[in-house]
């Protein structure tokens, strides 16, 4: 580009010659510079307004593609990193605290019909029939034909029944797949798993909640997709829960019992090893029955006696009376107090079993030995009955038990409205208040924890772990030695199994009428213990309902007789299980035994 | 100088054309070997969910009862006992045994050897 110059020497001249001004011509070529610049720059602006305008058009244009096709296509999963196992199970298994299944899922499928697919709904309708003896013919075909375009047939199906349903070879019959929650073990530990049902279904999945036991109080851990893989641990033994319900059911049937409950129970952790009650049920199709209108609660098979059945309990409740007059120092082990039957306190007259007296005078050791209601009564007297409430909250009788099952919080015991002294009296020996073998089993625990409470569990813990301190440790040892006596030389002596040092307390209760007053010939039988006395460990709680033991003249009804038997061979069973020794001589080996190995 | 950076380029942009086309269908195979990586891994996983609830029911303790009970005369299985529990200082110590034909010190030997017995 040649530049012209501001003052062209050419056009000066002849301008200084026809004498005109010569800056004039500057001027003027200043104004065309100037005006030539504006011109070329405007033109760049525009050019680079016209790109921008462009990429603008192009990156909306990006946009606004991307979020139809987005809009308009169907989601897909991206595919391009691993997965983990939660592909599969969408709620986590359940386990016991070997890790063996006690819960698991099973990939299966429901069926449902598209009627108007159909080619042949009569001939399909009788051929479904013939598969599933609970669809009726003449029904499905009437709900084939009658212009329903989708209809569920069957919520889970067998491979087998698939492969039958296949094979008639319909359009109309189409399967989803289920996630079905499986119990292996059958009826084993049934009352502690619950069962499961499905909530919303739809065509590719349904969910899966709970609906009672674990699987209901623990739903939300067991959806949670971030725990989907890992195991629900439970305290629960699978070989223990077997062994204690094998020997139960085999009390309840030698002690012509109605049903039973057996806990045992670590008394360091809290942690339940076993919770059974009888008679059970199969989770794996959770009954409904209906029952007639005059039974009980306690007939129907899906009521755990453990944890919702609310009894009175009888004399097991006489050690609380006797550990917190120790507690308070209003006696010792070897006091001896007033226990001459019968007592009479205002109306009531209290009596011993069989109309017995110990008295008059009775170490308080013995007044747990013989079971004396009298020396009970008298102790609590001199206790009161506001401490001897605060004492009994204290051990966790007042609220019903934070175990983790979806029962528990509705099972809270039965208390006197009132609690004059006939109510201090009575609730020392276990009459007048109501709780779970739970609730007992976790006081005899704080006992034989040295004085500690522990909360019952059914997650398998790591440690131990203690609550607050409701009694002395001296007081609690004094007390489990009281224990021991009675099995050496009290009430319970049938307990005795060698080398395991069992320390228990029997309790026999009336079963009270709907009507009011108590049966005569139906009883409640417990025995709540604790072994190896020396160190205790373990809890072992047995409930038998309306036992009664028939091998004598006369029918025996005492727990001594029924519940006892049943508790100690489950401790002579479990103690080797859980790896306890028997602190006794073994046999001696003989010599070829030794040798061999 | 100036063609030579074309030409440069434009080869450049030919060899990127070509290297993004064959990483492009490299990525697909890629993601569908993952895919059917993916589904056999889920269907393995589901046998092993099966296999594992398959061995739970099999090894469910009424079934094992049942089984050691039906097979007692071979196997002779019992419930553990209290009495089972052995104690290491309950266990005699292995006889000793008598080498060199009751000879054990080296006086006897050198006295009493007999010769008629094979030399050990």
């Amino acid at each position: 580009m040649t530049r012209t110059p501001l003052r062209p020497l050419a056009r000066i001249l002849k301008a200084r010659a026809q004498g005109e001004n010569p800056d004039v011509i500057e001027r003027e070529n200043l104004r065309l510079r100037h005006e030539q610049g504006r011109d070329a720059s405007r033109n760049r602006a525009e050019v680079r307004l016209l790109i921008l305008g462009f990429a603008f058009f192009v990156a909306f244009s990006a946009i606004g593609a991307r979020m139809g096709i987005v809009a308009t296509t169907e989601a897909a999963e991206p595919r391009s990193f691993a997965s983990g196992a939660e592909i599969l199970a969408q709620r986590a298994d359940i386990t016991d605290r070997n890790g063996r299944v006690l819960a698991t899922n099973m990939l299966t499928h429901a069926l449902y019909a598209h009627p108007k697919d159909m080619v042949d709904p009569a001939r399909v309708a009788g051929e479904l029939a013939a598969i599933f003896p609970e669809l009726k013919a003449d029904d499905l075909t009437r709900r084939f034909t009658d212009g329903r375009s989708f209809i569920w047939l069957r919520k889970v199906l067998s491979p087998e029944q698939m492969q039958a349903v296949h094979d008639i070879g319909d359009p109309g019959l189409l399967f989803g797949p289920r996630e079905m929650r499986l119990y292996p073990n059958g009826t084993l530990a049934a009352h502690v798993l619950g069962g499961t049902s499905f909530g919303a279904e739809g065509v590719h999945s349904a969910e899966v909640i709970g609906t009672a036991g674990v699987e209901r109080a623990m739903d939300a851990r067991l959806r949670d997709p971030a725990l989907s893989a890992t195991p629900l641990e439970l305290s629960i033994d699978l070989t223990v829960q077997a062994a204690v319900e094998e020997i139960l059911d085999a009390g309840i049937t030698m002690m012509n019992a109605k049903g039973g409950a057996a806990i045992i129970m670590d008394v360091r952790t809290g942690e339940l090893l076993s919770l059974a009650s009888l008679p059970a049920f199969d989770p794996n199709n959770r009954p409904n029955p209906v029952l007639p209108k005059d039974a009980e609660p306690g007939d129907s098979p899906l009521f755990n006696r453990a944890v919702q059945g609310v009894y009175e309990l009888g004399s097991t409740f006489k050690i609380f009376a006797t550990a917190q007059a120790m507690e308070l120092g209003l006696v010792g082990p070897d006091t001896m107090v007033d226990a001459d039957a019968p007592m009479q306190w205002g109306r009531h007259r209290i009596r011993e079993f069989q109309n017995k007296n110990y008295g008059p005078l009775l170490s308080v050791t013995d007044v747990i030995v013989e079971s004396s209601n009298v020396g009970t009564a008298r102790l609590a007297l001199q206790i009161g009955g506001l401490r001897q409430q605060a004492f009994l909250k204290s051990l966790g009788f007042f609220e019903a038990t934070q175990i983790e099952l979806t029962e528990a919080p509705g099972a809270k015991p039965l208390l006197p409205a009132r609690w004059p002294d006939i109510v201090t009296i009575t609730t020392s020996y276990g009459h007048g208040m109501s709780a779970s073998p739970l609730h007992l089993a976790a006081a005899y625990a704080a006992i034989a924890n040295g004085g500690i409470t522990v909360k019952p569990t059914l997650i398998k813990q790591t440690g131990p772990r203690p609550g607050t301190r409701v009694m002395r440790e001296e007081v609690a040892d004094a007390s489990v030695s009281m224990l021991r006596q009675v099995v050496t030389r009290g009430t319970a002596s049938m307990a005795e199994v060698p080398g395991y040092e069992v320390a228990g307390k029997t309790g026999t209760a009336d079963k009270p009428k709907r009507t009011g007053g108590y049966y005569n010939d139906k009883v409640i039988n417990t025995f709540a213990s604790v072994f190896p006395a020396s160190d205790p460990r373990y809890v072992v709680l047995v409930t038998l309902d309306e036992p009664v033991e028939t091998s004598g003249t006369e029918p025996r009804r005492t727990a001594g007789w029924t519940a006892v038997p049943v508790a100690a061979e489950i401790t002579r069973r479990i103690a080797p299980l859980l790896d306890i020794r028997p602190v006794v001589e073994a046999p001696p080996l003989d010599g070829l035994t030794a040798v061999r190995n | 100088m100036r063609p030579v950076i074309y030409v440069l380029t434009f080869l450049a942009v030919l060899g990127l054309g070509f290297w993004a086309y064959r990483e492009h269908y490299e990525t697909r195979q890629a993601i569908r070997e993952v895919s059917t990586l993916n589904a056999e891994i889920a269907s393995l996983r589901e046998a092993l969910a099966l296999q594992r609830a398959e061995w739970a029911y099999l090894n469910r303790p009424d079934r094992l009862r049942e089984l050691a009970s039906l097979n007692f005369e071979r196997l002779g299985l019992m419930p553990l006992e209290p009495t089972q529990f052995g104690d290491a200082a309950n266990l005699s110590y292995p006889a000793v045994e008598e080498f060199f034909g009751g000879i054990n010190n080296s006086v006897m030997v050198t006295g009493q050897l007999n010769p008629e017995e094979e030399p050990l």
